[in-house]
């Protein structure tokens, strides 16, 4: 498997480091203090431990670590392993939380 | 037909021509009093102890391939009971057990191998942590020997033990653990069912579930519809998909593990052994072949086959561990989709959907567990409340908290 990076051009997939599935908003960091609270439990609990797990495409998350240190957006299907559009994600400007758009 | 020596003499005597089929190849019915939905190691096992402990003998396990072509079939077959924490060692431990009556109890030869499961390690402490493990083996009841390096050189010699990096200093020995003769187990659990009258249906694909006012009142199949009030999922790999389909959404990835047989040589390793310093093991089949394997190829996949950089990572563990491994030829090499869950552990619960039943997150290791993983969703599915021995496999305890982390990498199924 290759990748191409917008940066570096395709390299091998082991220089990266897959994250696995992009997407799904974190719940605000208010939330968990929320008079609600058990659903920002459950939002929480759904951000971080359920996935989609899609057969087909998927919009997924590779550090180029062994490369230019980017984050990736990477369109890749789960049944062939053949990558689609791949994009370079900006980094988090001064005090902005990162993570997946 | 049952077998024993006498059977075998017989066909022996009549040139094996009268062997019959080992289980029926029935329509399905329009409707069972229980449906299993996966068969392989896990879908099949249940089947036979819903009939076998609780009597319920109305009962579909609908494969859409056929028998043995899942993960049952790919797997390293290795078995054993050395896990570390508590909600792990008991359940692990009864399937051993049952493995170890097994052949008697289904009347088939899995050839259940107790040749033991070797654990190398390499520092000080990395034996601490196995001393840790061994002692808490101890304490539930399972055998752990721990070997120093020299009773180590004895039982392997041919292992790398001074290598400059990463020396070989000792292993953690469980004797009771081998392997088992994967497709048989499959075969084996399918013919004890459909003996007891179980349907074994291949070729019929789930295609979705039934629900009617929260509770679920059978699937659709390739084959048409089919009812049932109890409903249970074994579809090791393709969890997520088939849950998806009563709406449900899991703590699961999908991922490729790959596995290695060279060409068959003389008996050389005496049971299984697993490296310490990377990911391998290894073992030698019957046959003579050495089977091995080693990482997950870490990205989502449903592709029934890895990539070379995981090919090379494995034999640079097995060379390591053992330079010897060099003079061989790779005679095959394949891939098996798995359940990844979210904390390596699997999941034996009731869902959210009434008679919606779900045994899935075996991850690589859910060979070993095949007899009790049966044993104990039978018991849900026969019962409707969780086996004491798989309380702590709930669905929930990704929001309790109550995880199942022997590894410690947290909600990244890809370290597990
Ligand atoms: C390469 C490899 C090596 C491994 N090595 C070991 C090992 O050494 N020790 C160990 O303990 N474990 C090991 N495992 C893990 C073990 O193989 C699995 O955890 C276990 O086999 C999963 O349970 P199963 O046998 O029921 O799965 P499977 O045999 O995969 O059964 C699931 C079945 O569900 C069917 N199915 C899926 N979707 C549908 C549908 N919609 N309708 C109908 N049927 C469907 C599939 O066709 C499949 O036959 C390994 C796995 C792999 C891939
Ligand atoms: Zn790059």
């Amino acid at each position: 498997m290759r990748i191409p990076c917008p940066i570096c051009g395709p390299r091998g997939h082991e220089e990266f480091v897959c994250h696995g599935e992009a997407g799904g908003a974190r719940p605000a960091a208010d939330s968990a203090v929320a008079p609600d609270a058990v659903d920002a439990m459950r939002a929480f609990h759904d951000y971080v431990y359920l996935r989609a797990n899609p057969l087909g495409t998927q919009r997924e998350l590779w550090y180029h670590a062994a490369g230019c240190e980017c984050w990736l957006l990477v369109e890749r299907d789960t049944r062939n392993h053949a990558i689609g559009a791949v994009r370079a994600l900006r980094p988090p400007a001064d005090g902005e939380a990162g993570g997946a758009p | 037909m049952r077998y024993s020596i006498f059977s075998l003499l017989a066909q022996a005597a009549t040139g094996h021509r009268g062997w019959p089929p080992m289980w029926r190849n029935p329509e399905p019915r329009r409707a069972y009093e229980a449906i299993v939905v996966g068969g392989g190691g896990h879908g099949l096992a249940t089947a036979y102890y819903l009939a076998r402990k609780h009597g319920l003998t109305d009962v579909a396990v609908l494969e859409k391939g056929w028998i043995g072509g899942g993960n049952v079939g790919r797997n390293t077959t290795i078995i054993r009971s050395n896990y570390l924490l508590p909600g792990n060692i008991p359940f692990y431990e009864h399937s051993l057990k049952l493995w170890e009556g097994l052949e008697r109890d289904i009347n088939y030869n899995a050839m259940v191998s107790q040749r033991g499961v070797l654990n190398l390690f390499h520092s000080d402490a990395q034996r601490d942590a196995f001393v840790r493990r061994g002692n808490a083996m101890r304490v539930h009841g399972v055998d752990a020997v721990l070997l120093d390096a020299r009773e180590l050189r004895r039982l392997a010699p041919f292992l790398e033990m001074d290598d400059a990096r990463f020396p070989i200093r000792g292993a953690l020995l469980q004797p009771r653990g081998g392997t088992v003769r994967h497709d048989a187990v499959a075969w084996g659990y399918a013919r004890a069912a459909d003996r007891l009258g179980v349907d074994v249906i291949q070729n019929c694909e789930v295609t979705g579930i039934r629900v009617e006012r929260g509770a679920v009142t059978g699937v659709e199949s390739s084959r048409g519809f089919i009812a049932a009030r109890r409903v249970g999922l074994a579809c090791a790999g393709h969890s997520s998909r088939v849950a998806a389909m009563a709406g449900l959404r899991l703590p699961i990835e999908s991922h490729v593990l790959q596995a290695f047989v060279s060409e068959a040589i003389k008996p050389l390793i005496p049971g299984v052994i697993t490296y310490g310093a990377g990911h391998f093991y290894v073992s030698q089949s019957d046959k003579g072949g050495l089977v091995f394997g080693g990482d997950i190829d870490g990205y989502n996949s449903y592709a029934q086959r890895g990539n070379l950089a995981t090919v090379e990572d494995v034999v640079e563990g097995g060379l390591a561990m053992m330079p010897s491994l060099g003079r061989l030829r790779l005679l095959r090499s394949w891939g098996g989709v798995m359940d990844m869950s979210m904390d390596g552990s699997p999941i034996i619960d009731r869902t959210e959907v009434e008679g919606l039943y779900l045994n899935a997150g075996w991850c690589y290791g859910g060979f070993k567990a095949t007899p009790a993983s049966g044993w104990c969703f039978a018991h849900l599915l026969a019962t409707g409340g969780s086996h004491p021995l798989a309380a702590a496999y709930r669905l929930d305890r990704f929001l309790s908290g109550e995880l199942i982390d022997e590894k410690g990498q947290g909600p990244h199924p890809n370290r597990h």
